[in-house]
């Protein structure tokens, strides 16, 4: 614990890309589950372990297969996509009816499911994925940057561009965004709601696993990274407002930055204690979030 | 209305009978561990139970309140010597405190954000109880809790502390029926169905729902400092979001209005690792299987499933008898 | 003239950008049946909802016995004696029609919350008092037969007396009747006039009833407010404001 130390710039410019990079991974996570919420109304508890999938499936095709790095990236991303819909056909379409909570349970024995599999077939170590371009920091104003982190927040910028442009421009997006709105009233225009929800679900995935992968070179990979990282995906979502795509890749950025800030200068032990406790600060205080609207009731 | 009570005080008066049987049929250490976890389970399940089932709130946090009490218990019985009937009573009454101070801004929230608020506070404790090393003994736990004692006699035996565990158990279902056959269940399920109609009723939502989960709480902290001086070991991983998650899953099987059906909820959840003990390996993917296989198949839980199940065989009985 | 039994002044809503209630003044006489009408968005509900205590308003006083109410929740309300129906049925489905009535005494009684954990002889003593009660209710609008049914199960001018017995278990002094004509026939509706009127000299209560039905709000209204697009523009008894030009304006338009 160090509060009378100087704050110097250069840390806090590293702890400020630590956060924002750890950040866009929250963000992509938050984004993944709000894609569901919005056209399921199900809190999806295994959308972290689609970002696990990601790095964990990247790693297998490298070591089991030997296959090259960008291959088993892209085949890993690919995989996991396919998982989604694996997910949403198998234990989610047979009983969207059912109550909510039923839902909770189902999405969470499905993550626990996806953590034993992946536990007996690849074991409980870490591993560790190559970067994409090296590991010799960049230094700048004074703060290491690892070229990977640029990787995570280009990637994660491209993606939240194009789900811009997904959701407002194509007609597959201004469906699901149709969806969100009122699933009755979506159907009602011909809109298939069921592909609807799969596209969803295998969207979140891809989502995720781009995520893992380009997350996983900074801080290695093992078969139970997916469950804070839900978890706090999860938070960002409500930080961000809950339902709101774009407040949840914010509210992931934000998170990470205020984790990365807690665990620098107050300490390192707690900054996941610290994500739940920002998150409760602002549940009494603001429920709806940073940038959520009046509270809008789900179908 | 005092007809139901009166089935539910017989089951009641079943439930006893079977329990204090147990250790005569199950002589065996080991299965009488498993059924006093199970029953400490069913303590948390049954007030679990009046909390989801009935007054339809959402806690993915009661593991919390689990291993509050315990560790509290665990650090005055040892780091500061009291006896160990007053530490217990300390561990609850600082459980209760605790649900209090939380439930009061967090029942103001509704779905997502409510589980969202349980789960944050869930976790939080199990963070403190994993880093606070000093007080709790960090991830490796606490050791060297003293035994279970009542009254300044120490229960040295399995058997003994099953019969007491036992007995608190159909005392804390007693007080669930008590709840559920009084104004009180009532206003609990007209809030359930419809907050709004309940408030203009003159029920007090927001107290009715305090009073609810901080009784589940205690309930769950009396559970947990039975656990602890039972063991007389405690770690963090045992009252993590998994913990709660089995909580919550007990309830859901058990049908979640019924405590009876809490009951054989929390059981079964219990029991089922030692099943899947034998299959080591994929002991964590059969779990996640049945979780998501009962969900789908079982939706009003097993009771449920047993309901339909019986009602399936007796449209075939009836069609046997009537072809005959 | 009598004392009103309830009362407010300068009632004033805003949800957002829109006004919904400005400058409401109103009083409902002991005894008398008032009538709150309007056309559709006139801000009628959200009037109730006020009275009711289910919004807090953002301007005005409101008084109930001449006790100022005006930040009393809306539990509180009912346990001093204003019990209401929903527009919307928002009756509680998945319990018996008797135990729908039964929750509608609760209000009306405190017992600390302990005393049910415990089942002491007093809650006891208290469930049979309610349950008395509740079958008193459910006799008065004829649905005694229907007690073990489930609320669900009923048809639905049914359920609208079941909301309507629900209020009536407590012994209100005032009960507030949203649109309780909704999706009723002729009939059914006669029957409901009829009813209320019943239910206001038997029970010695005083009713503010928010409707759409013009001849159940004529025939058994002894005053009528008229409420548009959130201000009142008439009251008095049905004949005077039947003949309010402002009144006709509202509902059919003015010539150009």
């Amino acid at each position: 614990m160090s509060f009378l130390t100087v704050i110097d710039f250069s840390s806090l410019l590293q702890y400020l890309i630590t956060g924002l990079t750890l950040g866009s991974i929250y963000g992509m996570t938050a984004l993944g589950f709000t894609i569901i919420l919005n056209s399921t109304g199900v809190i999806n508890f295994a959308q972290g372990e689609f970002v696990m999938l990601g790095g964990m499936m990247s790693v297998y095709f490298m070591t089991a297969l030997g296959l090259t790095e960008p291959v088993a990236v892209v085949l890993a991303v690919l995989g996991t996509t396919v998982i989604g819909a694996l997910v949403e056909r198998l234990a989610i379409r047979p009983v969207r009816q059912s109550p909510a909570i039923n839902l909770v349970i189902i999405t969470i024995g499905v993550s626990i499911l996806i953590r034993g599999l992946v536990m007996f077939f690849w074991g409980k170590d870490t591993h560790v994925l190559q970067s994409f371009s090296g590991d010799t920091p960049i230094m700048f104003l004074g703060a290491a940057i690892m070229p990977q982190a640029l990787w995570v927040l280009g990637v994660s910028a491209f993606l939240l561009v194009g789900f811009k442009f997904f959701f407002s421009k194509t007609l597959h997006g201004k469906a699901m965004l149709a969806c969100s709105f009122d699933v009755k009233a979506a159907s009602l225009v011909g809109i298939g709601v069921e592909r609807m929800v799969l596209l969803s679900f295998m969207i979140s995935a891809f989502v995720g696993a781009v995520g893992g992968v380009i997350l996983a070179p900074i801080t290695m990979t093992s078969y139970d990274v997916g469950v804070l990282l839900g978890l706090k995906g999860f938070a960002a979502c409500i930080l961000g407002g809950l339902g709101n795509p774009f407040g949840a890749a914010a509210g992931g950025i934000v998170l990470g930055i205020l984790e990365s800030l807690g665990a620098g200068f107050i300490s390192s032990a707690y900054k996941d204690a610290l994500a739940f406790v920002i998150l409760l600060i602002l549940l009494f205080a603001k429920p709806s979030g940073l940038f959520g609207q009046k509270d809008s009731k789900r179908v | 209305m005092s007809v139901s009570y009166r089935k539910d005080m017989f089951w009641l008066a079943g439930l006893f009978i079977v329990l204090m049987l147990t250790p005569t049929i199950l002589p065996n250490n080991y299965y009488l561990t498993i059924m006093i976890l199970g029953c400490l389970h069913a303590m948390i399940a049954v007030g679990l139970c009046l909390l989801v089932g009935h007054a339809g709130q959402i806690s993915l946090g009661h593991a919390g309140f689990y291993g509050l009490a315990a560790y509290t218990s665990a650090y005055l019985s040892t780091t500061w010597g009291l006896p160990v009937e007053l530490s217990m009573l300390a561990g609850v009454v600082l459980t209760v405190v605790v649900s209090i101070l939380v439930g009061m801004p967090s029942l103001k929230l509704k779905g997502h954000y409510l589980a969202m608020a349980t789960l944050g506070f869930g976790i939080i404790l199990s963070i403190l109880f994993t880093e606070t090393v000093d007080i709790t003994g960090g991830p490796s736990g606490f050791v060297g809790i003293p035994r279970l004692s009542l009254a300044g006699f120490e229960l040295h035996r399995d058997v003994d502390i099953f019969r007491v565990v036992a007995i608190l158990l159909c005392l804390l279902v007693w007080l669930c029926f008590n709840v559920l056959h009084s104004r009180m269940g009532r206003a609990l399920r007209a809030l359930h169905t419809s907050d709004q109609a309940a408030q203009a009723m003159g029920i007090d939502v927001a107290r009715h729902k305090l009073f609810v989960f901080v009784l589940s709480a205690g309930f769950a902290g009396l559970a947990g400092v039975l656990y602890a001086h039972y063991l007389t070991f405690i770690a963090p991983a045992s009252f993590g979001f998994m913990f709660s998650v089995e909580l919550m899953v007990m309830v859901v099987l058990g049908g979640m209005v019924s405590v009876p059906g809490a009951i054989i909820g929390a059981f079964f959840i219990t029991i089922l690792p030692e099943l899947l003990r034998a299959f080591e390996d994929i002991e964590i993917i059969l779990f996640g299987l049945i979780l998501v296989v009962c969900m789908i198949f079982l939706p009003d839980g097993l009771a449920g499933g047993s309901a339909r199940l019986w009602a399936w065989v007796k449209t075939k009985l009836a069609l046997g008898c009537s072809r005959g | 003239m009598g004392n009103p039994i309830f009362s407010c002044e300068h009632i004033g809503v805003r949800f957002g950008g829109v006004q919904a209630l400005s400058e409401v003044s109103f009083a409902a006489q002991q005894g008398a049946i008032t009538s709150i009408i309007g056309p559709n968005g006139a801000g009628k509900t959200t009037f109730l909802n006020v009275i009711s205590g289910m919004v807090t308003q953002d301007q005005g006083t409101l008084f109930f016995n001449n006790q100022d109410i005006s930040q009393t929740k809306a539990h509180e309300r009912a346990a001093l004696g204003m019990l209401r129906t929903f527009q919307n049925l928002e009756i509680f489905s998945n319990m018996t029609v008797l135990e729908n009535v039964a929750v509608g005494c609760h209000g009306r009684f405190t017992l600390p919350l302990w005393h049910n954990v415990l089942r002491t002889p007093s809650s006891r003593r208290l469930e049979n008092l309610v349950h008395d009660q509740a079958l008193a209710a459910l006799d008065f609008v004829g649905m005694s037969t229907a007690a073990s049914s489930l609320a669900k199960d009923l048809a639905f001018g049914q359920q609208r007396l079941l909301e309507l017995a629900r209020a009536l278990a407590a012994k209100p002094r005032l009960l507030l009747l949203d649109e309780p004509a909704a999706g009723l026939n002729i009939a059914e509706t006669k029957f409901l006039a009829e009813l209320i009127m019943r239910i206001r000299d038997s029970y010695d209560l005083s009713v503010i009833l928010v409707e759409h039905d013009m001849d159940l709000v004529m025939g058994i209204s002894d005053a009528i407010m008229v409420l548009s697009f959130g201000q009142t523009i008439s009251h008095g008894t049905p004949v005077q404001v039947q003949k309010d030009p402002r009144v006709i304006a509202a509902y059919l338009g003015t010539d150009d």
